[in-house]
């Protein structure tokens, strides 16, 4: 295999990294809650699409937005009913309770919709490239990450919510004191944070198949992620989305795709301690 | 329990304790696997409490204590060493991991030290499972299997299980009335602070650290001795490192007690749902977290202890004055 392809491949799963990631890089930097609920989000995502797929017919492409419509009222709901109650206890306490969550959220899944590895098929043949050989399914997937991604960024720089979050993170007080109901505000970002980790879910249910077995892979790459790209930026978790993709594929061609994941998360802990803010990390959420 | 006075505190302990310690002779054998399972969950709650409940650090990293140990003990026996040995030497050896570990991942608080440590417990387990020609890799170990019939063994394993929990409780109560114990409480309360005023914050820091893992290569060892067969998904769950500080939360953070009886209402109620729930098992574990949180937010005896102290503190100044 050529470095081109290796390297290519690396961008195509950072891409999809990027989307996984970058919800829950929203919701610890504005929140400051380590969400254990994102891996279950992004399979439910995955399982819904696929659901939508295989009993309806429905073209994942349009199921995907309604998928994410779905999991932003879950994220909504769950935060403003329970999260909001404890949201400025100790880290201990909000880890604690999101994982008691996904406890309940998993079990559902398995018991509805079992552990089954599922796909949807798109059939869409492959590109070749300069010698690069590019399955179609996967390039849309990695065009879907990319959109999603930038759009979460124009909302977040352009909208007036997208605003009113970033003026929460600044100052809790003070933007109560502007008139943002903070309490809500929290919910939406919230409700953001599990839209893109469905959309994430529904566009990885088109490339790889997904399983319960899976969440806590996804949210293992989460941490990565947000602690190599650094917390509470999109571009942040976009380059350490693609970072750990091109390492992952590197490393799994030079020492065995195993090793790979290990070598991410020894990685995360060096710059854990040497540069916690990550590569291009910045304090608050721009 | 909540108006029990310290001393009847220790009858009930120690009642606890005979009571755990009589199964084998009137109850049957699932009974003594669940007394086990109480000794060795307090044994555990009460390491965490060290680092989690004293010094207030978010620590997840008990897992990767707990298989470390497996495999240490493990290995040990099946390249020859003694069955007792073995125990020791994973207790040293988690023991000084744990200790080298802490000085680095330390220097992080909060967020970053929660992430930090559940990555630890991540990083052995794809090391342990990668490692497939010391390990066995995913496949897993054998372990030699302790002498006698299925009856012996588990009386075997009560007493050594009791006897870590004794000693991880004489260990809570030394720490407790000690500068380290005050030391530690500092931190919790404020590091920097506790640093101006002369603690040595890193040392403290890293010998709690270091003291909230040694017993939990004990429990480790043991326990692979116990099933007799490991493996990495088993070893290290994620679901065990979260467990145990629930544990240590539900009966009261930074208490001598609390672990003790936070990880016996846990493990009881487990089993309870195990037996009866099965499907349902890890929803009602969810479930109960998130009452937990809301319901019980600094466990059971800790909302006790403050309600004590207002009804005396008037009584006591009374007296100091």
């Amino acid at each position: 295999m050529d470095l081109l392809q290796i390297l290519v491949n690396g961008i195509v799963l950072g891409a999809l990294y990027a989307c996984i990631a970058v919800g829950f890089s929203l919701v610890w930097g504005v929140l400051n809650v380590i969400n254990m609920l994102h891996g279950s989000f992004i399979i439910l995502g995955g399982y819904l699409t696929f659901f939508a797929w295989f009993h309806l017919g429905v073209d994942p492409i349009l199921a995907l937005p309604a998928v994410a419509l779905l999991l932003y009222a879950l994220g909504y709901a769950l935060q403003y009913l329970f999260i909001n109650k404890v949201v400025t206890s100790p880290v201990l306490t909000t880890l604690t309770l999101t994982f008691g969550l996904d406890m309940i959220l998993y079990n559902l899944m398995t018991v509805y919709f079992t552990a089954t590895p599922r796909r949807v098929t798109l059939d869409m043949g492959s590109a070749d490239i300069l010698g690069v050989v590019m399955p179609m399914d996967r390039v849309l997937g990695m065009g879907l990450a990319f959109f999603l991604t930038g759009l979460l960024y124009l909302v977040m720089r352009g909208s007036t919510i997208g605003r009113a979050i970033v003026a929460v993170r600044m100052d809790r007080q003070a933007a109560a004191l502007m008139g943002i109901r903070v309490n809500n505000i929290y919910a939406i970002t919230f409700g953001i944070g599990a839209l893109m980790a469905g959309a994430a879910g529904a566009v990885f249910a088109m490339v790889f198949p997904v399983t319960t077995n899976l969440t806590g892979t996804f949210l293992g790459k989460a941490f990565v992620i947000c602690v190599i790209g650094g917390l509470g930026s999109v571009p942040g978790a976009l380059v350490g989305g693609i970072a750990l993709g091109v390492i992952e594929s590197f490393a799994g061609f030079l020492i065995g795709p195993q090793h790979a994941i290990t070598l991410g998360f020894v990685l995360m802990l060096v710059l854990l301690v040497v540069k916690p803010t990550g590569l291009i990390g910045v304090k608050g959420y721009e | 329990m909540p108006t029990l006075s310290r001393p009847l505190r220790y009858a009930a302990l120690a009642g606890w304790f005979a009571l755990l310690a009589v199964t084998p002779f009137i109850a049957d054998n699932y009974t003594v696997r669940v007394a086990i399972t109480v000794a060795m969950y307090s044994a555990l709650a009460l390491s965490w409490n060290f680092i989690g409940g004293f010094a207030g650090y978010p620590s997840f990293s008990t897992a990767a204590f707990f298989g470390l140990g497996c495999y240490v003990g493990a290995l040990s026996q099946r390249h020859g060493v003694p069955l007792v040995l073995a125990w020791l030497l994973a207790t040293l050896f988690v023991t000084a991991f744990a200790a080298a570990l802490g000085t680095i991942i330390l220097r992080l608080k909060g967020h970053y030290f929660a992430i930090g440590s559940i990555a630890i417990v991540e990083v052995v387990r794809l090391v342990i499972s990668s490692w497939g020609s010391l390990t066995g890799g995913g496949d897993g170990l054998n372990v030699p299997l302790l002498s006698g019939g299925p009856d012996r063994v588990a009386s075997t394993v009560l007493y050594v299980m009791l006897g870590i929990m004794l000693l991880a409780f004489i260990a809570t109560l030394l720490v407790d009335r000690s500068r380290l114990g005050f030391g530690l409480r500092c931190i919790n309360q404020n590091e920097d602070a506790a640093d101006m005023v002369g603690i040595d914050t890193t040392r403290y820091k890293i010998l709690g650290y270091a003291l909230s893992a040694l017993f939990c290569g004990t429990v480790g060892a043991v326990y692979a001795s116990w099933v007799g067969y490991i493996d990495p998904t088993d070893s290290f769950s994620i679901l065990l490192t979260v467990k145990v500080p629930v544990m240590v939360l539900l009966g009261g953070a930074g208490t001598v007690f609390g672990p003790i009886v936070g990880a016996g209402l846990f493990v009881l109620l487990e089993e309870f749902f195990w037996a009866n729930f099965l499907e349902w098992n890890r929803a009602i574990l969810g479930g109960i977290i998130v009452f937990l949180i809301f319901f019980l937010p600094s466990g059971i005896l800790k909302l006790d202890y403050r309600r004590l102290f207002r009804r005396k503190s008037p009584a006591d100044r009374v007296e100091a004055a």
